[in-house]
């Protein structure tokens, strides 16, 4: 049971990592950074629900950012008409989940093909898109919020400790509360991942006739994933609208959806580390390239995407397990080879 | 009262558009018997295993198991009723290791520390222990049907369908092989559909002969592999 042991190792260790972080880095840096660290953190938690139901669920979702922005949303127009944001920070969770469970629903119980998941979860989000982008006008309203089309719900209020509207949180304690939010869902996946469910869902992925023909139905974890899929994208929607201030359809849009999918590809399928360094590192990359206006962003991250599927296939994260183990291999094997020469 | 058959098919029918690969098949296996199959190919062997675990649904005819209806029922629903299957190619889950593989057959009830048990039992039997730590897909192919064959038993199923277990065994392989099925055929029933006739011999009580969609002849197995008929569609270039 070494396995397990390194196992429970390394999951403590990326905590006590995030930890640190959560309190270090206000110590390090100014407000502008911390809030730039806000952003990383909300498309981390994002990368994580690509990452999980993509690199463990095999389902390839091309429209994670339905469920992103359907979080966002959510919390606009639940805060505007409660005043109170608690109970939107739990609509942002629960109202993407149940959008997903109703979509997967027809898509697993369906058995439609994986291509045909992947056409139309980009379909749906696309749908949200436009549908979104035609409520400009006084008409379109949900209680007090204005959905305001293509320009969007501008001044959003912020998180507030939960049932004091007057008390909002400054923008260290979005911090905190976004960099504990991220920490927490990678402890649950994971969590979810040590368990059976999380096992036979990867079992699935690998081979889902011989799942079947161990007595799993595969369509019930597939739906269970992409819902677990659907709300982790949700409270990352959640923290996005609250590190911007305002929100509006681009969301939903078809370069959010490709961004999500970069972050994980770039990061590593299979891991959960991978899209969380894929989403910091390319929402780093963005962010540089928008304020020097030299390059297109949209352009660079082709090109970084087309070198990672050519070069590093697997992502980063994966790459570096593997050189990292062949290396210890190499020192291993040097003793176990000399010990033989003595030996002879 | 009458002794329930542990599985009954009656008039089982596959028909795919114009050709009907099995044609009114009625085949009845008692608890704890050991059926060899064989046949040429194409005579409907594996279609009419893939419609005893679900994963074709029959255009006519009846499968009870234990005298219920399982005809056209869901293949996870056939696995839970305890019937497990070793495909003709195999199934395993690639990616992951050989006790993963057979964790994963035996967590479907009862808590983890039951299933690790139900594995370990299940490794130990087939002698996977040494391998247990690599990834299925990185074994040989004989390995890997071992590997198969682990699943199928750590799920503890009551009947056991195997589709070509010896197939590229080496000899040595082949003739473990062969006391494992004899091994298992104490507690359990199985269903076993083979090519190679030095194996059958080694295993085989009562043999069924599939031709062409239909049971040509079902006898022990002396007496069927002495038969000229079955020398015909079947045995002529390699009867032993």
């Amino acid at each position: 049971m070494t396995g397990a042991r390194a196992g429970w190792a390394g999951f403590a260790a990326m905590i006590a990592a995030g930890v640190l972080l959560l309190v270090g880095l206000p110590m390090v840096t100014d407000l502008f950074g911390l809030v730039q660290a806000t952003l990383f953190v909300a498309m981390a938690v994002l990368a994580l629900s690509q990452g999980f139901i993509w690199g463990y669920g095999g389902i390839m979702s091309f429209g994670q950012s339905a469920f992103f922005g359907l979080g966002a949303y959510t919390y606009a127009v639940a805060t505007i008409n409660l005043g109170d944001s608690t109970l939107p920070v739990l609509l942002t969770i629960a109202i993407p989940a149940a959008f997903a469970a109703l979509l997967g629903y027809f898509m697993f119980y369906g058995r439609i093909s994986d291509a045909y998941v992947g056409v139309i979860t980009l379909t749906v989000t696309v749908i949200l898109f436009n549908v979104m982008n035609s409520t400009a006008g006084d008409a379109y309203h949900i209680g007090a919020a204005q959905l305001g089309g293509f320009n969007g719900i501008p001044s959003v209020p912020p998180l507030n400790w939960p049932g004091d509207p007057s008390a909002a949180l400054d923008p260290q304690q979005i911090w905190y509360f976004a960099a504990g939010v991220l920490i927490l869902v990678y402890a649950l996946l994971r969590g979810i991942l040590a368990s059976r469910y999380g096992r036979v869902v990867v079992a699935i992925r690998e081979n889902e006739t011989r799942a079947m023909l161990l007595g799993y139905d595969p369509r019930l974890y597939k739906l269970l994933t992409f819902t677990i899929g659907g709300a982790v994208a949700g409270i990352a929607g959640c923290l996005y609208v609250n590190w911007s201030g305002f929100i509006s359809p681009p969301v939903f849009g078809l370069a959010q959806s490709a961004q999500i999918i970069i972050f994980a590809l770039l990061g590593g399928l299979g891991t959960l580390l991978g899209p969380i360094i894929g989403a910091v590192a390319v929402q780093y990359l963005i962010n540089a390239i928008g304020t020097q206006q030299t390059l297109n962003a949209n352009l660079l991250l082709g090109v970084i995407l087309m070198g990672f599927v050519l070069l590093v296939p697997q992502g980063v994260v994966p790459a570096a397990r593997v050189l990292l183990r062949g290396l210890l291999d190499r020192g291993r094997g040097v003793r176990v080879t000399e010990a033989a020469e003595r030996r002879a | 009262m009458t002794v329930v058959p542990l599985l009954t098919a009656r008039g089982l029918t596959m028909r795919f558009g114009g050709v009907t690969a099995v044609d009114a098949v009625d085949l009845t296996l008692g608890e704890v018997e050991l059926r060899c199959l064989i046949g040429p190919n194409g005579a409907g062997k594996s279609t009419f295993f893939k419609m005893l675990t679900g994963q074709l649904q029959p255009s006519a005819g009846e499968i009870r198991f234990r005298g219920q209806d399982i005809t056209g029922a869901k293949t996870h629903r056939i696995a839970r009723l305890g019937v497990g299957i070793k495909t003709q190619v195999p199934n395993v889950f690639n990616g992951l290791s050989v006790r993963e593989n057979v964790f994963i057959a035996a967590s479907r009830m009862g808590s983890m520390r039951r299933a690790r048990q139900l594995a370990e039992a299940a490794m130990d039997r087939l002698g996977l222990g040494p391998i247990a730590h690599r990834l299925v897909g990185q074994l040989a192919h004989g390995q890997r049907q071992w590997v198969e064959i682990g699943t199928v038993l750590a799920q503890d199923p009551e009947l056991i369908l195997l589709d070509e277990p010896a197939a590229g065994m080496t000899h040595e392989e082949v003739v473990r092989t062969s006391a494992l099925i004899r091994e298992i055929n104490r507690t359990h029933a199985l269903i076993v559909v083979e090519h190679d006739m030095q194996f059958i011999r080694m295993i085989a009580k009562t043999v069924t002969v599939f031709n062409q969609g239909r049971i040509l002849v079902e006898d022990h197995v002396d007496r069927v592999l002495a038969d000229q008929r079955v020398r015909d569609v079947y045995l002529g270039k390699q009867a032993a």
